[in-house]
């Protein structure tokens, strides 16, 4: 089917991964997700209304998932969910019969999976759109998306920022995405990571050749110069030794001492859940925009959902 | 005594490949255990532009021209001599390929490969190889 859907030139547009995307298509998206916000001021709209949307999530989610099930819902589409506990999968039914069967159901497939390619793979057997809502510790290009709207509503631009990635980059799907992401826009990125938490010097050199910035390592939580300091969480079970773990944590942990000497003007970025990596003293500071950045999740994954179909 | 191995009537000669490597062309071209073909592996022989080469024979098979590049991975020096007849009815140097489908194995055991039927695919970059699937890149060292 899909064969035969390529040889009469039919295109199916999936959202797979950043690396898949150019700086004038994330900029197509920042006009269409501006779209979406003015639709939701408005209410619901029926641009999907005759869509039916499968949010397929192998692994657990509770932001991501609900603010793809809100879009689709705003945009006026059905929603059919899938819970993987209680699904054929549990009998040993292949990702590649799951996709199969269900892209038959719907109109459109957003995935979520432990295993890295499983949305590629996915886009490979589907014949309607696939949106890759997180594989492994590969990708999640629609949080990349929100994280990039998030400092361009934000701070006003997107471009000339100092921008820190900041916590543990090495596992986190959404650091990886975003490294990339941020890349497109700004010449200047640290990363500042535990030692053996940062990006391996392949995905560092990768992207300091593909955009011709300069990144800059730091052991040391050091924010002076940071116009967005985006956080992630350090998880203990990365460490070998509690102690040490305990030791890092601490470090690493955001609180009013450590913005004392921040900008004025910096924002505080993180894709949630946070647990005990930011203070909650920060949360009342006016830098921390972290709540702020999850309401866009909704228009962003709108604007997703709505240029699958191209109807933004 | 020099070590002498006849000339093939019909078959493949993949001559020029770094001396050392020849082992790893047979492995990127599938020759091991259960091939049947007859072949022979020359390694370290005198070479004036090389210094010293490998070459490996193939007898009375024909490598695919699609198979041709992915022996650059290995050996970016080699070229592959199609005989006929006792005669080289066709020669290429091999060129480095934008993808290569189905013939190496993913190292990451989190890659969807590993564990759906799905052929491996890689892009080759610079210096290292991607995978299509997981998009972590790895050395054709850690691929071969």
């Amino acid at each position: 089917m899909r064969d035969a859907l390529k040889e009469m030139g039919v295109f199916v547009k999936h959202l797979l991964s950043v690396r898949d995307l150019k700086k004038e298509d994330v900029l197509s998206y920042f006009r269409k997700i501006e779209k979406m916000e003015e639709e939701v001021r408005k209410g619901r709209t029926n641009l999907l209304e005759d869509k039916i949307i499968a949010t397929l999530f192998f692994e657990p989610s509770t932001r991501t998932k609900l603010s793809f099930q809100t879009a689709a819902k705003r945009l006026g589409a059905q929603v059919v969910n899938f819970n993987a506990d209680a699904s054929s999968l549990k009998k040993g039914e292949s990702l590649m019969d799951t996709i199969r069967i269900i892209d038959g159901y719907v109109d459109a497939i957003v995935i979520r999976h432990e295993i890295e390619g499983a949305a590629r793979f996915a886009s490979e057997i589907a014949t309607h759109p696939v949106i890759n809502a997180g594989d492994g510790a590969n990708q999640h290009p629609s949080q990349t998306l929100i994280d990039l709207y998030s400092i361009k509503k934000l701070r006003g631009k997107i471009s000339g920022l100092n921008v820190t990635l900041f916590g543990d980059l090495k596992h986190a799907r959404a650091m990886h995405s975003l490294f990339y992401g941020v890349a497109m826009f700004n010449r200047n990125i640290a990363l500042v990571a535990p030692p053996g938490l940062s990006f391996d010097e392949r995905t560092v050199e990768e992207v300091e050749t593909e955009f011709g910035v300069k990144v800059t390592v730091k052991e040391k939580p050091e924010i002076d110069d940071c116009d967005v300091l985006y956080v992630c969480r350090i998880q203990k079970e990365r460490f070998s030794d509690p102690y040490e773990a305990e030791r890092v944590k601490k470090e690493f942990m955001l609180t009013q001492e450590t913005l004392k000497k921040a900008k004025k003007d910096m924002i505080i970025l993180h894709p949630l859940p946070k647990i005990d990596e930011i203070a909650h003293e920060v949360d009342s500071d006016s830098r921390a925009k972290y709540f702020q950045q999850a309401q866009l999740g909704v228009p962003v994954r709108m604007a997703i959902l709505a240029d699958l179909f191209g109807k933004v | 005594m020099p070590l002498k191995v006849e000339k093939i009537e019909n078959g493949t000669v993949i001559d020029h490949i770094s001396s050392g490597e020849g082992l790893r062309v047979m492995k990127i071209l599938g020759i091991g255990l259960g091939f049947s073909a007859r072949f022979a592996l020359i390694a370290n022989v005198k070479s004036k532009k090389m210094g010293k080469k490998d070459i490996l024979k193939i007898e009375e098979k024909y490598i695919d021209e699609k198979d041709f590049d992915k022996i650059a991975l290995v050996a970016p020096s080699a070229s592959v001599n199609i005989v006929k007849g006792g005669r080289v009815a066709k020669k290429k140097n091999v060129a480095m390929p934008a993808r290569i489908d189905g013939v190496l194995a993913c190292p990451n055991p989190k890659c969807i490969t590993n564990f759906e039927q799905v052929a491996s695919a890689f892009f080759v970059e610079k210096k290292t190889l991607r995978c299509a699937y997981c998009e972590r890149s790895f050395s054709a060292g850690e691929l071969i």
